[in-house]
Parts: C-alpha cells; sequence; structure tokens
C-alpha cells in the first residue's frame, strides 16, 4: 500500500510537470497551429539559462528565476519573429520540419555550451517544505514545483478571462479569418503566443531541474513526451494537457513500478498510438469537421 | 534514324511522351551515361579506401532518403521514424544473414519487404489521420521500434549486437570498400529507375494528388488510405534496403545509431535535396554525408590546436547544431533544396545571354 501511494504521489508530481509543459505547447498549436517539436529545447534553454545565472552570474535565486522568465519570453519572440514570421501562410510540411530544425539547433547549441553531463542547481529549498504522512515521503521539490504550477496556472486562467491580450488570444484561436476582419492584431498575436509558451517551457524546464537536475538529452526527450500527453488531452485544450499529464505521469510511474522500469519510457507512446487510432482528437480536443 | 537532340527552344511539347519523357534531350542521357561512366570505371580505381567509404555511405543514405521523399515530398506524410526502419531493415537483414542462414541476394530484398511490412503498421493511423497527427504517430513509431529493438533480446541479442558473415555474391566475397562499392551503387541505380518511373505511373500520379489535396483527390476516386498505406510501404521497402547493406557492409551492428538523430539526418536530407524529386534525394544525401566528414575533420583540427581542448567540443554537438542550422536555412530560404537550386543554374545556361 505504502509502495502504491508513493508511486501514486511521483506519478501525480511527473504527471503534473508533464502538464506543464504541454500547457506551452497547446498555447501554440492553439494560436498558430503550428505543432513545435522545439518544445523540450526552448524547456532545456530556460533551464540552463536559469543554471547560468545562478551558477555563474551568482544571481539570488529568485532575480535568478524572473530574469530567467524574461530572458525566454523574449527567446521565444525572437525564435517567433526570425524563424517562424516568414512562414505564415506556408505549407504546414515546411513549419512542422522547421520546428524540427530548430529542435536540432537548440540541442547542439547548448550541448556545445554546456555539454551532455548532467547539472544540478545549487540547493535552495527548505527541507521543512516537505511532508511525510505515515511512510509517504513528499520531497520539498515536488512541493515547490507543485506551487510554482498552481501559480502559473492561476495566473494564466486569469490572463486568458480578463486581459485583451488574452481575449485576443482565445479569438485568434477560435478562427481566425473572424479576428483578422474584426481588428486582431494576429501577427501580434502569434508572437505573444511563442513568447508566453517559451515562458511556460523556461518555467517548466526550471522546476524539472530543481528535481532531477538538467541533462540536454533528458530534457528533451520529455519534451518528447509533450506529444502523448497533449494527444490524449487534446491538442487545443489547456485543461486537457494538465489532465493529459496526470493520467500520462501516472501510467509511466504504475508501469515503472509493478511492471519493468524499461518499460516505462515507452508506454506513453503506445498509449500515443492507441489514442491516435480511437480517438484522435483526444479527451477535449475540438473535433475538427471538414468540409469541401 | 532519329535525330539528337541537345538543345531544347522552349517549351513546345505536342504529345503526352514528351510530358513524361525523363531525359528532355538527348543532352542529359549523354552526361548521365558519361557520369555512370566516371563512376563505375574511374572512380573505385583512383579512390582510397577512406574515399570509397564515404562513397559508399551517399549510395546508402541516397538509397533510404531517396525512400523518404517518396513518402514526405511525393505523399506530403511527414514520417519521423525512418530511422527505425533503417534499423528494422539492418536488424532483418542481420537476423536472416545469421540464424536462417540467407545469402547477401536473398537476404536484402527480404529485409527489404519485412520492413515494409512493418512500415505499413505504422502507417496505419493514416487512414483517420493527417498531417500533424501522423506525423506524431511516426514518432511513437520511432521509439516503440527502438525500444522492441533493444529489449526483444531473443531476436535481436538487445545491445550485444550481431555480427554477421561476410557477404558473398554467386561466390564472390564482398570483403573490400571496392566490392561494396559496385553492389551499393549498381542497387541505387536500379532504386532510382525503380523510383523514377514510380512516380510516372498512376501510383506516383496518385501520391501527388494525395499530397496536394487529399480530399480532392479522394473525391476523384482514389482510395485514399490505400495509396497512403502503399507510399509508407513503399518508403519502407527503400529504407530496409538501405539498412540491410548498411548492415552487411558494417559487418556487425548494435541498436544505437537509429535514434530519432538519424531520422532527422534523414529528413534533412530530404529537405536540403528537395522535397518532391528524386535527384534531389541524392543530392541531399551527398550534402550531408559530406558535411558529417567535414564536421569531423573540423572538430579533429579543433582538438589538436590545444586552444579550444578545454573547452570539450564535440563532434555529435556540432553536427546536430549545423543539421538544425542547415533545414533552417533552406526551409526560409530555399524551400525547394538543392535540387531547385540545380534547376535555376541549368536554366541560367539555357537561356544565355538572355536572363528570362
Amino acid at each position: 500500500m505504502e509502495f502504491f501511494l508513493q508511486l501514486f504521489v511521483n506519478g501525480i508530481s511527473i504527471g503534473f510537470l508533464y502538464g506543464l509543459s504541454a500547457m506551452g505547447f497547446v498555447m501554440i498549436f492553439k494560436s498558430s497551429s503550428v505543432l513545435n517539436f522545439a518544445h523540450g529545447e526552448l524547456m532545456a534553454a530556460g533551464a540552463f539559462l536559469f543554471l547560468a545565472l545562478v551558477t555563474w552570474a551568482k544571481l539570488p535565486i529568485v532575480i535568478a528565476f524572473l530574469v530567467t522568465l524574461v530572458g525566454s519570453f523574449i527567446l521565444g519572440f525572437v525564435v517567433e519573429r526570425l524563424f517562424l514570421r516568414p512562414l505564415i501562410g506556408e505549407h504546414l510540411i515546411y513549419v512542422i520540419m522547421l520546428t524540427v530544425g530548430l529542435a536540432a539547433m537548440f540541442k547542439g547549441l547548448l550541448l556545445l555550451i554546456f555539454g551532455g553531463n548532467l547539472h544540478t542547481y545549487p540547493a535552495f529549498l527548505p527541507e521543512n517544505l516537505a511532508i511525510r504522512i505515515g511512510l509517504i515521503y513528499v520531497p520539498p521539490e515536488y512541493i515547490a514545483s507543485f506551487i510554482i504550477g498552481m501559480i502559473f496556472l492561476l495566473l494564466f486562467g486569469l490572463f486568458f478571462k480578463y486581459s485583451s491580450q488574452g481575449i485576443y488570444m482565445r479569438s485568434v484561436a477560435d478562427n481566425q479569418t473572424a479576428s483578422l476582419s474584426l481588428g486582431v492584431h494576429v501577427r501580434r498575436v502569434f508572437a505573444l503566443s511563442w513568447a508566453i509558451a517559451a515562458l511556460v517551457a523556461a518555467m517548466s524546464g526550471v522546476v524539472l531541474g530543481i528535481i532531477n537536475g538538467i541533462n540536454v538529452h533528458e530534457i528533451s526527450a520529455i519534451g518528447l513526451k509533450v506529444f502523448p500527453v497533449v494527444i490524449l488531452g487534446g491538442l487545443d485544450s489547456i485543461g486537457g494537457a494538465i489532465i493529459g499529464g496526470l493520467i500520462i505521469g501516472l501510467l509511466e510511474t504504475f508501469t515503472g513500478g509493478y511492471i519493468s522500469p524499461s518499460l516505462r519510457d515507452v508506454v506513453p507512446y503506445g498509449v500515443l498510438v492507441f489514442i491516435l487510432l480511437v480517438k484522435p482528437y483526444g479527451l477535449f480536443g475540438l473535433v475538427e469537421i471538414e468540409r469541401v | 534514324m532519329r535525330r539528337f537532340q541537345f538543345h531544347p527552344c522552349g517549351n513546345f511539347k505536342e504529345r503526352y511522351e514528351e510530358e513524361l519523357a525523363i531525359f528532355e534531350t538527348d543532352f542529359g542521357r549523354l552526361w548521365l551515361c558519361v557520369g555512370l561512366l566516371v563512376l563505375f570505371a574511374v572512380v573505385p580505381l583512383i579512390s582510397g579506401p577512406y574515399t570509397l567509404y564515404i562513397f559508399n555511405m551517399i549510395g546508402i543514405a541516397a538509397i533510404a532518403a531517396m525512400g523518404l521523399n517518396i513518402l514526405i515530398g511525393f505523399t506530403g506524410q511527414i514520417s519521423l521514424g525512418h530511422g527505425a526502419f533503417f534499423g528494422v531493415g539492418a536488424y532483418a537483414g542481420a537476423i536472416l544473414a545469421t540464424s536462417v542462414g540467407f545469402p547477401f541476394l536473398l537476404a536484402v530484398p527480404a529485409a527489404g519487404l519485412i520492413t515494409a511490412m512493418v512500415g505499413m503498421i505504422f502507417g496505419i493511423p493514416s487512414g483517420r489521420l493527417k498531417g500533424l497527427y501522423l506525423t506524431i504517430a511516426t514518432l511513437a513509431g520511432q521509439f516503440i521500434i527502438e525500444y522492441v529493438l533493444v529489449h526483444w533480446e531473443s531476436l535481436t541479442r538487445g545491445t550485444m549486437g550481431i555480427t554477421l558473415p561476410t557477404a558473398t555474391i554467386f561466390g564472390i566475397e564482398l570483403s573490400s570498400d571496392r566490392s561494396f562499392f559496385y553492389v551499393i551503387y549498381i542497387c541505387l541505380i536500379c532504386m532510382t529507375l525503380l523510383a523514377v518511373n514510380l512516380v510516372r505511373t498512376k501510383y506516383g500520379r496518385a501520391f501527388i494528388a494525395i499530397r496536394d489535396n487529399d480530399r480532392a483527390a479522394e473525391g476523384m476516386g482514389i482510395p485514399i488510405f490505400r495509396y497512403k498505406l502503399l507510399s509508407f510501404g513503399i518508403s519502407s521497402f527503400y529504407a530496409g534496403i538501405a539498412g540491410a547493406i548498411w548492415a552487411f557492409y558494417m559487418i556487425s551492428i548494435t541498436t544505437e545509431p537509429f535514434t530519432l538523430g538519424l531520422s532527422v539526418e534523414y529528413i534533412a536530407m530530404v529537405i536540403i535535396g528537395g522535397m518532391g524529386s528524386i535527384a534531389g534525394a541524392i543530392y541531399g544525401a551527398i550534402f550531408i554525408t559530406g558535411l558529417n566528414e567535414v564536421l569531423r575533420g573540423a572538430t579533429d583540427i579543433f582538438m589538436n590546436l590545444g586552444i579550444s581542448a578545454g573547452i570539450g567540443l564535440n563532434v555529435a554537438a556540432l553536427r546536430e547544431f549545423s543539421f538544425g542550422l542547415i533545414i533552417v536555412l533552406f526551409i526560409l530560404f530555399e524551400p525547394k533544396g538543392l535540387a531547385e537550386v540545380w534547376r535555376i543554374i541549368r536554366s541560367n545556361f539555357r537561356r544565355w545571354p538572355f536572363s528570362y
């Protein structure tokens, strides 16, 4: 029973992280219909930026975190401007291939600068943040990631509900042509959604780094795990991303715990194929009806 | 006797056969013959083992990239699992050669067929999905195949790898780079012929129709699911053939190389060479394989300089970065790839001194 509960806790916290990283992914897809294969690399970029600020520039943790968020926001902007803007209206293949290329580029660059080894942040979380119920132990990193994630979820909820930019983003997601004719600056919305997605990615990258250290290969592998999550939850549903993340996370830890540790990395993809065959638009995704 | 045509003067085609002709004039045909003569008679004699090795790698990569180009460039289905299919081919060839005792000439086509089967299984989602969903499905295929290759130990011997017997054709041992050179390039030429003619048949036309507008294609009575599956099968067949030849050439194989990175490498070949161009796959293979070697050389030089020894420059990272950069630059500035560059150069010569 303890083993079960411990796996459950681990699954929930890993799943929550998957959900968070999937959120940034969904944001880009929702507003611009771009499938971003470079999402894991954006996460890694944020995590390494934080690492550089903390260990090289020796900034205090909070300031480093804020600078990371601002930096990745700008990064998202620049990426959209330089690489995605020229492709607006181009065929889907080119856009997907471009993000595949961007992923390789970012990954190579990070590998060149930081190498392929595991890096860890200096410990800064107080141990009394940990929760201990009976034999179940929830480490402080998980609690911290949960708090950070919750804060961001709340902020995004408010942003999409009340701010004008958030409403523009929702309207563009809903119907691009209609929002264009109503005077929404669609290009700015695209740029903003990339910037926000990069910010969310960086945030989840940092949280991931706090939990199990940062390694370019590992983080980009987690970036690829976004796909099962979003397919399960529905490509264009932010809530679906979180729920899909939780399901995938739980599934992964339980397979790892009860069946075989080596199977845990491949189970999400098996689920992915299954979902694609059975319910391609996921649990909460919008079913596209095509008319000729 | 028919008159040889060497210089076209505009687009004056009167019959469908002229539209369908592979060579517009005899000029291209002549140069192709010269090129093949140089390739088979001169290159193997004057080049050393290292150059031949690179040539062989280019040949193998070109076969695999050609298959991917049929899938991406002609049918419009993006596959991120081509590296894994290449691996399936390599393993199928190796297992057939070691456990079943198939000779080289039988093992390679059989490996191609097995890979085609596997590819078609992963193409099944294409019945309901398209575009990005299908891309994700092939991504899942990549990971699942990788997992199976590593963990199905009774069949693939896991991470231990398989050592293949020396390939023989009619009793002649293929033990040198030179003998493999002939095998690989004869195979490449056959596969090119097959591909060029395939895209001129009704199957190729159907592929192109599906790429351009799948619903319109369906409306015209093309059974798109069947054709998409066929396209997956053909592209995996190419990957399987290339993988099996590679396995025989390498003598011993492990599960390591067949990662997502390899798939991205093949995608890079297709994009750089030119999507939807058979010759483009060859250009892309030459470019990427050449780039690999240049980067390896460059890192060696940097390592030996001593100044940058502390940076710990590694080839893999540099390679990944340059692949990414080149893919991005090609998509932004020349989305049709080297095939288009070549066409522009050629038509400039043809139209000289009038620029338009």
